[in-house]
């Protein structure tokens, strides 16, 4: 579902240029080299490492914010008004958790493993998506979550689908196109309501798309001039577009679908400027932003207690499966 | 025990999208045995009727070729064009033999 141009490291982590010697030297240019003729880079390849890690750090943050995603969702699937809304959701949560399993693959190829993943999330070190630290409140909290995050989300990650990163770049194409259901289905459960439901259930629909709106266009990351990473993964053909010019295009995509929809937007300063043929929009919220990655958004830890118990409870499960598979490999040598 | 030792081992999954192809590499997944990894390559790779057949090989069993040696495996045929059926030119009357 949702990669986030996170970009964080900046904050905590100040990149030192590293003694390098001659052989790594000439290794870098003609990677630079690759780089600048358009070529993929497979896990086996030589590649510096900076690009390495930041390809870790970004690939797991994504693969984080899949399965940490399927909990605000998943909170709806008992709930949901019909059968047919019920299969509905249980697929998108179910491809959520495909997408997570896609994206650690890819990781796993650059030399980390799915348990130190796992444990950098469970133990508070990684990051994922701020979206999903908000609570889902109500029916309508679903078709939004489909319309705005994912619409946010398939915006931000259809340019990754070129990514120099070969095993990340084919993770995205298999994803993005799954992902284009999860939007439809949300935007169809909405204009459903819009334009068959009581006023009750439009008013629903109106309240969620006043509680997303923001913390959905916070998901393209921090402004340009706050992201101090961003150049270098540029450079390096992990990162296609700028936060800001993703964000305007989002923007600008959904002032049209919420006029379809027949719902407003809750930013007055929101109007069309017809010298840049494009939505001016109000300031955003970078305090709140902050807060909800570092830990004090309304749902953290609620989130993370879920993972950690979802993870400590299976344990059993998983050890079981490897002592029945060690037992029968034993049986059958013998 | 490490962490290490009981993470699932890693596999392979190739996938034939319809009978008469090839099964293709589609991505890998971690699973206790070869049963569990069949029935949860169906579950993630062919949710959308993507394939009639899967094969899992564990991925520590697959032996490739390195990635430095590229030049020195691959370089060579480049120059032989006489390999392929459009090097040689014959009278059009013949052209599509």
């Amino acid at each position: 579902m949702y990669t986030q141009a996170m970009d964080t490291m900046g904050k905590d982590e100040a990149r030192k240029p590293a003694v390098r010697s001659a052989d790594e030297l000439q290794l870098e240019q003609r990677f630079d080299e690759r780089i600048d003729a358009g070529e993929f880079i497979e896990a086996k390849d030589w590649m510096p490492e900076h690009y390495r890690k930041t390809l870790v750090r970004q690939i797991s943050q994504h693969a984080h914010s899949e399965i940490v995603g399927m909990l605000p969702e998943g909170n709806w699937i008992s709930r949901a008004p019909t059968l047919k809304r019920k299969a509905i959701l249980l697929a998108k949560v179910q491809d959520e958790g495909g997408h997570g399993l896609y994206l650690y693959a890819a990781a796993e190829t650059l030399g980390t493993s799915r348990d130190q993943m796992f444990d950098a999330l469970h133990s508070g070190r990684a990051k994922y998506s701020s979206i999903f630290n908000y609570p889902t409140l109500s029916w309508a909290d679903m078709g939004t979550i489909g319309w705005l995050v994912d619409g946010a989300a398939i915006m931000n990650q259809v340019p990754i689908c070129r990514c120099s990163y070969a095993p990340y770049a084919r993770a995205m194409i298999r994803i993005c196109r799954e992902e284009s259901f999860h939007q439809r289905q949300g935007f169809e459960a909405l204009l459903t309501m819009m334009t068959k439901g009581t006023p009750a259930q439009k008013a629903m629909v109106q309240d969620a798309v006043n509680r997303w709106w923001w913390p959905s266009i916070m998901m393209f990351g921090p402004p340009d001039d706050q992201s101090p990473n961003s150049a270098q993964s540029m450079r390096w053909g992990i990162k296609k577009f700028s936060n800001d010019e993703l964000r305007q295009k989002f923007v600008d995509a959904a002032v049209e679908q919420a006029k379809v929809l027949g719902v407003t937007l809750p930013d007055p300063d929101l109007k069309w400027n017809e010298a840049r043929q494009s939505n001016d929009f109000g300031a955003i919220d970078w305090a709140e932003f902050w807060a909800v990655i570092g830990g004090d958004g309304p749902c953290n830890k609620e989130r993370l207690a879920a993972r950690v118990k979802a993870w400590d409870d299976g344990a059993w499960v998983r050890d079981a499966a490897m002592a029945h598979a060690r037992k029968h490999a034993m049986k059958e040598a013998a | 025990m490490s962490a290490e030792q009981t993470e699932w081992p890693l596999w392979e999954v190739f996938v034939r999208s319809k009978a008469g192809l090839d099964h293709k590499h589609c991505g890998s997944l971690h699973a206790a045995d070869a049963k569990m990894a069949i029935q949860m390559s169906r579950d993630v790779y062919t949710r959308r009727q993507e394939g009639v057949s899967v094969w899992v090989v564990r991925s520590d069993q697959i032996v490739a070729s390195d990635p430095a040696d590229k030049a020195a495996y691959f370089d060579p045929a480049e120059d032989k064009v006489y390999r392929h059926p459009t090097f040689y030119e014959l009278p059009k009357s013949l052209d599509h033999m």
